[in-house]
């Protein structure tokens, strides 16, 4: 076991892990944080995505112990009580998903896109987020979500 | 898919993580991890014991001097992608980079790590190759200069002896352009094509058909002695093993490599 120590949604924590751990099943099955899901397994679908150090990962790629010292956000940590974050208030208003499984992934690729992007154009959104996969909106309602969160400046 | 179970350190130095490499035969570099986990998870690859260099951030720069470029291995994709030197003296390296993956793996991959990994579809490998890019290593005896030539000995195998670090790429400043043809967005090349001018002569470097990235030098040669690009370009596949696999046929990679070669020397 490798002690690793972290920032996790702003709280601090500090765990015991296998280092064969990685970063998506420490956050679910360690901590509880099961609003990051895991898809494919393997670095294609994205819905394991997560922010760490404010850039988007893909959490089924990264060992937990390469997190050491790092600040990590998953969904859990974007809403203030029960006031959801800009891009998670766009996806709801556009409709931007059915299922919602892939949605937990889209919103923190989108936020680290508008992070690096403020303002990006149709076709670099869809760029921006070929890294993850939905398989029941077509992506046009996400499309537009994106762009409704850059114009509420998310 | 859980990796085999392994030792984990994280190394503070490069000559820490040298001697650490030296502990154990079955040790292996962890950098962004892009390549490695993946195979780790699928487990074609089970070491023993992960040195995590991935900390070292003295091996994230870019620098240029009069005519070569210095890319400390551990600068990844997007970083490369973003950097005002390369954009401006070898633009064709930040270009390809962003055609790796995701947005996702580009901001965790490195390109130390991406070409040591040694994929034959290797983009960046392709590029360095084609750029005739030295690749510097460090190991127990010192340090020492590896062309891209020489550095390529297999799928999957390189140069490097077991202790040592890759720390530094250096290329010439050169104009360049990079051509991947893939079936969905995230994929490895189908085929990739780079082309640079190196010292007044057209280089061409192909991924994905044969064992490394490969050099073009039938058509690179055809071209010199003023051969059309079409001309030229139906040298792409000579000399070359072509894969075939679920994306494509040996004949249609080939034909691919044909196509993209024509169409970079017409950019060139």
């Amino acid at each position: 076991m490798t002690r690793v120590a972290l920032t996790v949604n702003g709280s601090r924590c500090e765990a015991d892990v296998e280092p064969r751990q990685l970063l998506a099943y420490f956050l679910r099955d360690q901590l509880g944080l099961t609003g990051t899901n895991v898809g494919c397994d393997t670095t294609s679908c994205g819905t394991c995505t997560v922010l760490v150090d404010g850039e988007s990962v893909k959490s089924c790629t990264v060992f937990a112990v390469q997190a050491e010292g790092c600040e990590v956000t998953t969904v859990e940590g974007l809403a203030q009580g029960d006031e959801l974050h800009p891009v998670q208030q766009a996806f709801h208003e556009q409709h931007a998903l059915q299922c919602g499984y892939c949605t937990p992934g889209f919103v923190m690729a989108t936020i680290s896109l508008l992070n690096e992007n403020p303002n990006p154009s149709e076709v670099e959104i869809r760029d921006g987020l070929e890294g993850n996969l939905c398989r029941c909106t077509g992506y046009h309602n996400i499309v537009k979500a994106v762009q409704a969160a850059a114009r509420a400046g998310a | 898919m859980i990796p085999a179970a392994f030792e984990y350190v994280r190394a503070g130095s490069v000559d820490e993580a040298v001697a650490l490499l030296g502990r154990d035969e079955d040790a292996k570099l962890l950098a962004g991890g892009h390549s490695l986990i993946p195979t780790m998870r699928l487990r074609f690859s089970r070491p023993s014991l992960l040195v995590d260099i991935g900390r070292l951030d003295d091996l994230r720069y870019v620098t240029a001097n009069r005519d070569r470029i210095a890319i400390g291995a551990l600068t990844r994709h997007a970083e490369l992608i973003r950097d005002p030197v390369l954009r401006e003296h070898c633009a064709v390296i930040g270009e390809a980079a962003a055609l790796i993956g995701d947005p996702q793996v580009r901001h965790r991959g490195t390109i130390g790590g991406s070409v040591a990994h040694g994929d034959p579809a290797s983009d960046l490998g392709t590029i360095l190759l084609t750029l005739d890019a030295e690749l510097v290593a460090r190991g127990p005896q010192g340090e020492r200069t590896i062309p891209a030539a020489a550095f390529f000995t297999g799928p999957f195998h390189n140069a490097l002896e077991h202790q040592e670090v890759l720390t530094e790429i250096r290329v010439p400043k050169a104009a360049g352009t990079y051509l991947k043809y893939v079936r969905r967005a995230p994929d490895w090349a189908t085929v990739g094509v780079a082309a640079a001018r190196v010292d007044g002569r057209v280089h061409i470097g192909l991924a994905s058909m044969g064992p490394t990235p490969l050099r073009a030098r039938s058509v690179e040669d055809a071209f010199a002695d003023g051969a059309s690009p079409a001309d030229a370009a139906a040298h792409a596949a000579d000399d070359t093993m072509p894969p075939a696999d679920a994306s494509a046929s040996s004949e249609y990679r080939a034909h691919l490599a044909q196509v993209l070669v024509r169409r970079a020397l017409e950019n060139s």
